[in-house]
């Protein structure tokens, strides 16, 4: 019954305000200058390798009580992680919730390794988180149809089109109604989560989803929720369902 | 690890011929901190940036040059050379923490 009625609810918010049809959706790299798009295509010069590369050392790194890495268990991530970031966030049966990416190698560090969890957005994690997602890399954004997902994305598509902060907007007043068009000099992109994490040129290093969407929320004097907030996984869900069949970039580059 | 400093991507072509000019690309990670930046105190961080890097073919100088607090985070760095022979490439950063890296690659000249 409660599945019905937010299946429902879901119906009806979809009709009743405008969705980015599937043939204008565009990745935030379509928004970016040639020389940025040069620099994100390019592994020599895109800066988040450098991640990505200390992801890989991470991955073969023996830690914890157990001694063991992340291939003892998994071998090879080129193999074992092919794909695996295109289906994430995932329902994660432990605490009856979904699970980024992040948050499921942090849980695996955690109970696994029996190492100390890393920090959100600490350089470790973003590695690692980096580099099991660029295994992904040109596959398509393909969320879970797991039925136990299904109210928590109704909830993310609740949060996208919630007004907050002392602006009062929205995301989906500027990333469905006004992308394409301008906000002071930057272009506004579509918001698709398929490049994450991120190296920024602003932040002059790199960055999770939730390091942007904390960005977007102080954009509209918000408050944002902190790192980990179970809202920022919701609406990673909602954003992935928007974003599916989209190629995914990881790691990609922004301006 | 060095100082900041973690790890070089340094790209160029595996191999090339004689007289060839060929790109050598390198991205260094490094937090490059102006020095003029306060922290959560008001306190100025400490400048910590690269301030020189070079490159060696075989002992002989490619390409050098002083770096100073204008410069990105994890700088990238391209300049050219004539393939003459094949041997080794040095590349060696210096930063403000007196921490030296160093990297060697094998250049082939057909």
């Amino acid at each position: 019954m409660r599945a019905a009625l937010f299946v429902l609810s879901l119906g009806a918010a979809s009709a009743a305000l405008a969705e980015i049809p599937a043939d204008q959706r565009k990745s935030g790299a379509d928004f970016m200058s040639a020389q940025t798009r040069a620099m994100q295509n390019d592994d020599a010069t895109n800066p988040a390798m450098l991640s990505v590369l200390d992801g890989e050392s991470r991955w073969s790194a023996k830690a914890g009580a157990g001694a063991k890495s992340c291939a003892d268990c998994h071998g090879p991530a080129e193999t074992s992680m092919k794909g695996v970031a295109a289906r994430y966030p995932a329902f994660d049966a432990e605490s009856g919730r979904p699970i980024d990416l992040a948050g499921r190698i942090n849980s695996c560090v955690e109970t696994r390794q029996q190492a100390q969890p890393l920090k959100p957005e600490s350089p470790g994690l973003l590695a690692l988180t980096a580099y099991v997602a660029l295994q992904s890399r040109g596959m398509p954004v393909a969320p879970p149809s797991d039925e136990r997902l299904a109210s928590f994305r109704a909830r993310g598509e609740e949060l996208w089109r919630q007004r907050f902060g002392q602006l009062n907007f929205s995301c989906a007043q500027c990333h469905d109604d006004n992308w394409g068009r301008k906000l002071g000099s930057a272009p506004i992109p579509q918001a698709h989560p398929n490049a994450y994490p991120i190296y920024r040129l602003d932040w002059q290093g790199m960055g999770s989803l939730q390091r942007r969407l904390r960005n977007c929320m102080s954009g509209v004097r918000a408050n944002a929720y902190p790192y980990g907030a179970p809202e920022f996984v919701d609406l990673e869900l909602y954003l992935m369902q928007r974003a599916a069949g989209m190629p995914m970039e990881t790691p990609g580059v922004r301006p | 690890m060095a100082g900041s400093m973690g790890r070089a991507l340094i790209n160029f072509p595996p191999k090339a011929r004689k007289g060839d000019v060929i790109e050598i690309r390198t991205l260094l990670s490094h937090p490059m901190e102006t020095g003029f930046r306060p922290d959560s105190y008001g306190r100025l961080i400490p400048r910590d940036i690269v301030n020189r890097f070079e490159c060696l073919f075989n002992g002989e100088p490619v390409f050098a040059c002083d770096l100073f607090s204008a410069i990105s985070a994890n700088p990238f760095m391209a300049f050219t050379m004539t393939a003459t022979q094949s041997g080794e490439l040095v590349f060696r950063w210096k930063d403000d923490t007196g921490a030296v890296m160093e990297e060697k690659r094998r250049f082939e000249v057909e």
